[in-house]
């Protein structure tokens, strides 16, 4: 059994955002990228399930859709314990450019199950996964929180309107994981480090396609107004203000 | 040419975010010189599917197969996709909520259709197509062109608001759509639904606890304001990890993402992640006794002080409000 990971390459989660040549780009100045978090705990659930399936979970593949800029986040998932890496030589600009590139290589390979995130900390397309199951025409499971073999059987949780529900699943297939896939992302170690150099890391160019969409200019939303206080003292005023004057109570 | 809605029902029944869906369409449906279309999925009453012409639609095409009785995306996306080419839909809405994400994105690769997902507000202009989404989880705004013909749309829950349309009672069509090709490849083990209980994604406010709530045994008191206000309870990441709350109320960038009318935050810092999934909240009251804590930069009102002492002067004031 194979798993690809598909990571997206993010500004830190602590970033505080800014825009630059008249607000038609980020401004990267400054800037940690990380792996997106959902990919992250993704990648630490493929790693886990590799530990202990005997040998079972041949290899852990990590995909990006990026620049010569994203190596380091690459490099990243390979200390954390992946196999190897793919790298698509070509800026991330949009969903459907992205999933078009990448269902181009996984065509190309046998994956039993891929793994995408809910969604990406940068442009939050909530897109890729469920693009890829229509460009690969596979079977397609979004807001997985849990993803378990069991006597080679796959079965995944997933969150519905409402609820949960366990599924036994076929592969291949694409899970889109959410809060739950793993507790903690695997902190990589000295040793996964070192060989995460000499890991595998191929490089393939894009194949030409449309984007469908394009960003135009970003803003930061508008600065709320000073936070109105009060003391311990004074809570029945503050009921008063949301009741009479924010009509919300 | 139709602005075609999917509207989800839950136990047969509507929610507030698909009327708000519908609104939003209709305004869109004038612009383009169209109507409104909504698809239903699943066994809703006419009665019920009546009430989804008071806010725009025009008709409403009803598929009721048992068929689509487990989700399966594949399936979910054959099916709509044969109904927008059927209504000749150019603008396909959906809510930005689990559904939408699961079913939007694999309709756009189908339809070759420009996707954008959390919209805020309808289109600046439509020719070209241009239209705002929330991007960097929620810290700011994004202009989005969509070159296609076809658009698909998932709405930001409350960014619109609900407008009642006159309009007559819909054509209801029962359709049962072409799915051939599709099998299904997965079978359902085991379910555990929610019912009774109000959806964190529905509620109109919000009441939610971190860890300055010191324990587990000290939420009856966001509970019992909770139950007073009519409102769901959520938490912080850090509470759901140490299991004082279910996991589905951990709100945030890796949690859920809300937008009530009123999110009462107690006992929480206010961290960048966290922000993130209340910031479109339209109030946010914020109950810390550290005066320098970061939530209130985004909150609009403030109490500084000890919850142990708050909540329950809160709870009270609100009773004596309400009469009871
Ligand atoms: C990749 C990543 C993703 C994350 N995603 C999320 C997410 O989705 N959601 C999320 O919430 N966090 C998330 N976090 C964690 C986040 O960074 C914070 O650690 C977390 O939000 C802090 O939770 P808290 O405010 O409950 O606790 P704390 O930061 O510990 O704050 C407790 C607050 O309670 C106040 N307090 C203490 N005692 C009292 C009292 N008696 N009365 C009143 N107030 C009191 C304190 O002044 C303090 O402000 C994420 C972190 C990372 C790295
Ligand atoms: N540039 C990229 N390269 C590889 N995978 C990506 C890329 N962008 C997004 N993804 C995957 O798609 C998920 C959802 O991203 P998005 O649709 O952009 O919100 C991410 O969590 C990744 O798993």
């Amino acid at each position: 059994m194979k798993i690809l990971v598909c990571i997206s390459d993010v500004p830190d989660t602590t970033t505080k955002i800014k825009f630059s040549n008249e607000n038609k780009e980020l401004d990267k100045t400054g800037i940690q990228w990380i792996i997106n978090p959902w990919d992250e705990l993704s990648l630490t659930r493929a790693i886990e399930l590799k530990e202990a399936s005997g040998g079972k979970i041949e290899s852990i593949t990590v995909i990006n859709v990026g620049q010569k800029g994203s190596e380091p986040t690459i490099r990243k998932a390979l200390a954390m314990g992946a196999d190897n890496a793919i790298r698509i030589d070509a800026e991330p600009k949009e969903a459907y450019y992205v999933a078009y590139q990448l269902a181009e290589v996984i065509k190309s390979k046998d994956f039993d199950i891929v793994l995408t995130g809910l969604d990406s900390a940068d442009y939050n397309g909530s897109s890729v996964g469920g693009m890829l199951g229509e460009l690969l025409d596979i079977t397609n499971v979004s807001a997985i929180s849990a993803l378990n073999i069991e006597d080679d059987k796959v079965f995944v949780n997933r969150e519905i309107e409402g609820g949960t529900q366990k599924l036994e699943i076929q592969t291949p297939f694409i899970a889109v994981v959410q809060k739950g896939i793993a507790i903690e992302p695997r902190i990589p170690a000295m040793r996964g480090i070192m060989q995460a150099r000499t890991k595998p890391l191929e490089v393939v160019s894009p194949v030409d396609t449309d984007c469908l969409t394009e960003n135009l200019v970003y803003e930061l939303p508008q600065p709320k107004g000073a936070c109105k206080k009060f003391s311990e003292e004074n809570v029945s005023e503050l009921v008063e203000v949301l009741h009479k004057e924010a009509k919300l109570i | 040419m139709t602005v075609l809605v999917y509207t989800e029902n839950r136990e047969g029944k509507f929610k507030k975010a698909t009327f708000e869906l519908l609104s939003y369409a209709e305004e869109l449906a004038k612009n383009i010189n169209g109507e409104v279309v909504a698809l239903s999925i699943g066994n809703v009453s006419s009665d019920e599917l009546n009430k989804l012409g008071n806010y725009g639609a025009k008709k409403v095409v009803s598929v009721t197969d048992e068929q689509f009785s487990l989700l399966d995306n594949k399936l979910y996306i054959k099916a709509i996709e044969d109904v927008a080419k059927k209504e000749n839909a150019s603008i396909l809405v959906m809510a930005d909520n689990l559904s939408g994400r699961a079913l939007a994105p694999g309709l756009s690769a189908k339809l070759k259709a420009g996707l954008v997902s959390g919209v805020v507000a309808v289109p600046s202009s439509y020719e070209p197509f241009v239209i705002k989404k929330k991007v960097f989880t929620g810290k700011a705004f994004a202009d989005v062109k969509v070159n296609s013909e076809v658009k698909v749309l998932t709405l930001s829950q409350n960014s619109y608001g609900i407008k009642d349309a006159t309009s007559d009672t819909p054509q209801i069509e029962e359709y049962k759509p072409d799915t051939s090709g599709v099998e299904s490849k997965f079978k359902l083990v085991s379910e555990e639904l929610v019912t009774g209980k109000l959806l964190l994604s529905d509620a109109e406010i919000v009441v939610s606890g971190g860890r300055g709530m010191k324990s587990s045994e000290n939420w009856h008191l966001l509970e019992e304001l909770a139950q007073l206000l009519g409102a769901a309870t959520a938490c912080s990441r850090p509470v759901s990890d140490e299991g004082w709350r279910p996991h589905d109320e951990h709100v945030g960038q890796t949690g859920k993402i809300i937008a009530p009318t009123l999110y009462i935050a107690s006992g929480i810092s206010g961290a960048i992640q966290h922000v993130g999934g209340i910031s479109s909240s339209k109030v946010i009251v914020a109950i810390n006794k550290d005066p320098d804590a970061p939530i209130f930069e985004v909150a609009d009102y403030g109490i500084v002080g000890d919850f142990q002492k708050v909540l329950p002067e809160f709870t009270n004031a609100i009773k004596e409000i309400k009469g009871a």
